[in-house]
């Protein structure tokens, strides 16, 4: 119990320290750096406190996703780096701001530690209705059945987000190819990566949807390690983005959110109510919904890393 | 103290380390990144409630995690649209921070 | 039987501790970013081996030990491509570093 401890102590402290290294950094490309490792040591706290799901999903997202799509910001913005530096706010607004904020971090240990106890919680009530939705992952069931309106409004925000990221490209490069072209060369490692882990890979997202039924896993960190295997294949050039404007894009984008609004409106008639799944039906339409819905997250997710359209459009 | 309280103390940490990466750092760049550090500890506070909500044979109340990860994954999303919008910015301007307003001169129209 | 399973992990595992160690040591001490890389490489790609090696008693079934090997092939597969690309740019940007 308190080698555990020890553990958990080292392992808050590891995570201060990285994060306040990449608040401090002066380049920003370490910054990045650490932001990443920060994020692969989070995942370990979200496994010291019984999130296995959470800690895949930061792992996967938000360290992983997000470090690449930062990195690619910085090579971009290399450029533009030493203009800035001379922009630093000097030591009054340092010591007013390092003030403040530790003011705002104060209050909320406060009221941490002034926590109710016993905690309120659901835990019971998602326990006991469990059963009725054929799972046994409480997490899978929390976002796919009990708060599953969450989850459909969630895939429609990242649809939005992805609109805004297209709508930035200028008018002449609408519906074009995002990104620059990548040329592969024949002996380049990371070719070789690309050629050998996304079979793996690929095998690997399904296996993670499915086994988010009952086990730690699911749709979302499925449909990230698919979105992670097809942004490797792009970057080493071993395919092309397809334009942006390509009907069958815009299906496999659209087919998660549409059709589990169908499957929500089927519920009316079906069991009264608004995403309501009827008893016996309820496990094969929430595996029909996360098969779905974790192609248009691969889809979503890869094509906001790739970024805007750079390219014109091929004539169709 | 336990083990979740410690990581909830550092979660209050992480929001006010992130809270001042926002408000010191001049690049955009670094503001985002210092904006997911303070998600992220908002993130945790999340956790240490859902841990602190075991009960019924779970290790930890199932509601508030589900939301995490609803939230991580929104805030990667908003991450992506902030990066393409600062890339937009350097493409027109060709300089990645936001230009401080002038003084308006005299005579000038506000 | 159990008595010597768990001697042999905290063994196995402390010797990966060890040669992680030694790679973070290499990485602050050695001049430029080709020994860095070297120390990296070797020590950490060992010392996960033995890591991997003495968790293996501790795996629930022949499944999760196999989940545990290829996790480290992964992570072979992954570093070797990167150092070698880190060593490509190290190499054409020079010892400046």
């Amino acid at each position: 119990m308190i080698i555990a401890w020890t553990f958990d102590a080292i392992l808050a402290i590891i995570v201060l320290a990285v994060a306040g290294w990449t608040i401090a950094a002066r380049d920003t490309f370490a910054a990045v750096i650490g932001f990443v490792a920060y994020g692969l040591l989070l995942a370990l706290v979200w496994v010291r406190l019984a999130a296995p799901d959470v800690a895949l999903t930061e792992a996967a997202i938000g360290g992983g996703m997000t470090g690449v799509l930062l990195l690619v910001a910085v090579a971009r913005l290399r450029a533009a780096q030493a203009a800035a530096a001379a922009e630093t706010p000097g030591a009054a607004l340092r010591l007013v701001a390092g003030g403040g904020c530790a003011v705002i971090a104060a209050a909320l240990a406060a009221s941490v530690l002034l926590l109710s106890d016993p905690a309120p919680t659901l835990a019971p009530a998602a326990a006991a209705n469990l059963p009725q939705t054929g799972l046994g992952n409480p997490i899978t069931g929390v976002l796919l059945a009990y708060r599953a309106l969450d989850t459909l409004l969630e895939k429609v925000v990242l649809l939005l987000a992805l609109l805004g990221v297209w709508s930035l490209a200028p008018d002449r490069l609408w519906g074009g190819l995002p990104g620059l072209k990548r040329h592969a060369r024949g002996d380049d490692p990371l070719v070789f990566l690309a050629r050998l882990l996304p079979p793996v890979g690929i095998v690997i997202g399904v296996y993670l949807l499915w086994v988010g039924a009952d086990d730690p896993g699911g749709a979302f960190q499925g449909g990230a390690i698919l979105a992670a295997m097809w942004i490797l294949a792009l970057m080493a050039g071993l395919i092309d983005a397809p334009p942006v404007s390509r009907r069958w894009l815009r299906l496999v984008l659209v087919a998660g959110p549409v059709v589990f609004f169908a499957i929500g409106l089927a519920g009316f008639p079906l069991a009264g109510a608004f995403l309501a799944y009827p008893e016996a039906y309820a496990k094969p339409l929430i595996i029909i919904i996360e098969v779905v819905l974790t192609l248009s997250i691969a889809a979503i997710l890869g094509l906001l890393v790739a970024g805007p359209p750079e390219r014109a459009p091929p004539p169709p | 103290m336990s083990a979740t309280i410690l990581f909830a103390l550092g979660g209050s940490a992480l929001v006010g380390l992130g809270l001042y990466g926002v408000i010191i750092h001049p690049e955009p760049l670094r503001k985002i990144l210092a904006f997911n550090l303070l998600g992220s500890g908002v993130f945790l506070l999340f956790g240490v409630v859902a841990r602190r909500g075991a009960a019924a044979g779970l290790a930890a109340d199932p509601v508030p995690q589900a939301i995490v990860i609803t939230g991580i994954i929104v805030a990667f999303a908003a991450t992506a649209l902030a990066v393409a919008l600062l890339l937009r910015l350097f493409e027109e301007t060709g300089r990645a921070t936001l230009p401080t307003d002038p003084p308006p001169a005299a005579g000038a129209e506000p | 039987m159990s008595l010597a399973l768990d001697i042999f992990t905290v063994l196995a595992v402390s010797a990966g501790a060890f040669f992680f160690l030694a790679g973070t040591v290499g990485l602050l001490r050695f001049p430029d970013a080709l020994t860095r890389l070297h120390a990296l490489t070797k020590a950490d790609n060992l010392g996960l081996g033995l890591v991997v090696l003495g968790l293996l008693p501790l795996a629930d079934g022949a499944l999760g030990a196999l989940k545990l090997i290829v996790v480290w092939l992964f992570v072979l597969l992954a570093g070797a491509t990167v150092s070698q690309l880190l060593a490509r740019v190290a190499q054409r940007v020079g010892p400046s570093r």
